[in-house]
């Protein structure tokens, strides 16, 4: 099997012939679902839990503590050890909630987290899916997963998942305009939808440095509107913890809550990683035009790592606002997207297409 | 092959959930149940690798019109309620309505010959999705987009209204 950590097309597909020498199509395409649905359900698993892990500690970082320290060495067993409990712990049915809806809603949630992963490249040729639409078709199914939460507050039957779930609803429904917008800028930008064209307009220099102010307006905004979308502090009214105990997962235990907090943090990854793609290069080395030698140096770093370097360096960012501000009231998130955020975003997209237009990006 | 298989689940799951939304005496899960109708559906222009009306069917109805469904359950209705069940009258004509929807739907399907086109195939990118929506020849969208822009101004404004309506009244009310 050749295999190359700078591009994966060839190990991909020595894997696609080896396969196909031996077995029927349709053999072929089960066991390559199978295998690729296997790497994200072990990716999932592992990133979630080192981000639980990353989390806690960038916390205690922030608040001058250690953070975990007991289990293994410097507290790395202490996210397995909790995932554990969470598998072992009963799984409790509110008495009057909608059994169907109840145990439905998480499903929604991790599934759709599952299936805008799908699109997103993370190295040259590890990718599922590279569609014509790439970036409108993850706005488009990430926009299904706040049914889960509303379904999740609703049908616990209780009156604080409720209100959790309305202040979520409100909160990313407004919030998916700012994040399209945003989205609908770069590609004003990158002329196509298709994720592996943004990535490879990005060859020469970075979108964030081509499209100089609107595009840093843009990423601005998408992280702003980004967080705000994970229901990540200070964005996190849907599970004020101080108002509403949990939001809408209160009458969740076991692993159904899992489910939720594991989307949570692969949403985090997917805002990250979308942020990473559109804005930062995806996993294209950092080139500035004509400086060959600079390049070159540049692309002697595999494309997984710069992918996962970027993506841990804005998710860092996010972490750092979730520590650092308090949290917002209700009213003053939807003041910030509907007066502030929205007219922002439309006046960039006109200033993305003046210079679109005239030529005056790099 | 697989992809028979494909179509004739999606179809099922459609037929499935499509009665399962209308027989269901709970209102919220007549609408998720709608929400898998709709998913599936989105599923069959997937499958016709139509992505892009497939997106937008995702957006519009999963992630808009589903969720603006819910919303509004969400403020109105207790979970413990239960549609009533319709009385024989209204069985008998909606029996009456839908075997003739159906019979007209299958009339149609049945006569058309569907005869084979030779479409040329265009690529979904932003280019043509931006020339086709503000053209205003053969194939542009130019006159159905600013209808639907008017319409939903429209829609908006009357929603303000109604609500701010009642605010100015409750005002008075208080002097």
């Amino acid at each position: 099997m050749a295999f190359n950590i700078y591009d994966f097309t060839t190990f991909t597909k020595s894997i696609h012939d080896g396969l196909s020498s031996q077995l029927s199509p349709t053999a072929v395409l089960a066991i390559e679902w199978t295998i690729v649905g296997l790497a994200y359900l072990l990716f999932v698993a592992l990133f979630g839990l080192f981000l639980v892990y990353a989390e806690r500690k960038v916390c205690a970082a922030f608040q001058q503590r250690l953070g975990p320290m007991r289990v293994g060495p410097w507290g790395l067993l202490q996210t397995i050890a909790d995932f554990i409990k969470l598998l072992m712990k009963e799984l409790i049915t509110p008495k009057n909630a909608d059994k169907f809806l109840y145990n439905l809603a998480p499903f929604i949630v991790i599934i759709v987290s599952f299936l805008v992963i799908s699109v997103i490249p993370f190295a040259p040729g590890l990718v599922t899916f590279d569609f014509d639409i790439g970036i409108f078709f993850v706005t488009a199914v990430s926009s299904v997963g706040v049914i889960g939460i509303l379904l999740a507050g609703w049908s616990s039957n209780n009156k604080y998942s409720l209100i959790g779930a309305m202040r979520s609803g409100a909160q990313i429904v407004s919030y998916e305009l700012s994040v399209g917008l945003s989205l609908i800028t770069m590609i004003i930008l990158a002329g196509t939808m298709q994720i592996s064209g943004i990535v490879e307009g990005q060859r020469d220099l970075w979108f964030i440095f081509k499209g100089h102010v609107p595009a840093v307006i843009a990423f601005f905004v998408f992280v702003i509107a980004g967080t705000a979308e994970t229901n990540r502090g200070p964005f996190d009214l849907a599970e004020a913890e101080s108002e509403l105990t949990a939001g809408f997962h209160t009458e969740y235990s076991g692993i159904k809550f899992a489910f939720f907090f594991l989307a949570e943090y692969i949403n985090l990854f997917i805002v990250a990683a979308m942020a990473t793609t559109v804005f930062l290069g995806g996993w294209m080395p950092l080139h500035f035009g004509d400086f060959e030698g600079f390049n070159q140096i540049m692309d002697l770093i595999p494309g997984l790592f710069w992918f996962f370097f970027k993506v841990l360096a804005v998710m860092f960012l996010m972490m750092w606002f979730k520590w650092t501000f308090p949290r917002l009231r209700v009213d003053q998130i939807l003041n910030l997207e509907w007066k502030y955020l929205l007219p922002i975003n439309l006046f960039n997209i006109l200033l993305m297409a003046a210079v679109v237009l005239f030529g005056l990006h790099f | 092959m697989n992809s028979e298989i494909l179509f004739f689940m999606l179809s099922g799951m459609i037929v499935i959930f499509s009665i399962l939304t209308v027989t269901s005496r709970r209102i919220l899960r007549a609408a998720v149940y709608l929400l898998f109708v709709l998913v599936s559906t989105a599923g069959l222009y997937f499958m016709l690798n139509y992505n892009f009306l497939a997106a937008v069917q995702l957006t519009v109805y999963a992630g808009g019109i589903i969720v603006l469904i819910i919303f509004s359950i969400l403020l109105t209705s207790h979970i413990s309620e239960r549609a009533e069940m319709a009385g024989r009258f209204q069985g008998l004509m909606s029996a009456l309505a839908t075997v003739a929807g159906a019979a007209l739907t299958l009339i149609t399907i049945l006569k058309y010959s569907f005869p084979e086109k030779s479409v040329t195939e265009m690529p979904s990118d932003v280019k043509n999705i931006g020339r086709a929506l503000v053209s205003y020849n053969e194939n542009g969208y130019a006159l159905p987009f600013e209808v639907v822009s008017i319409l939903l101004l429209a829609a908006m404004i009357g929603a303000i209204i109604v609500a701010r309506k009642e605010n100015m009244a409750a005002k008075g009310n208080k002097k």
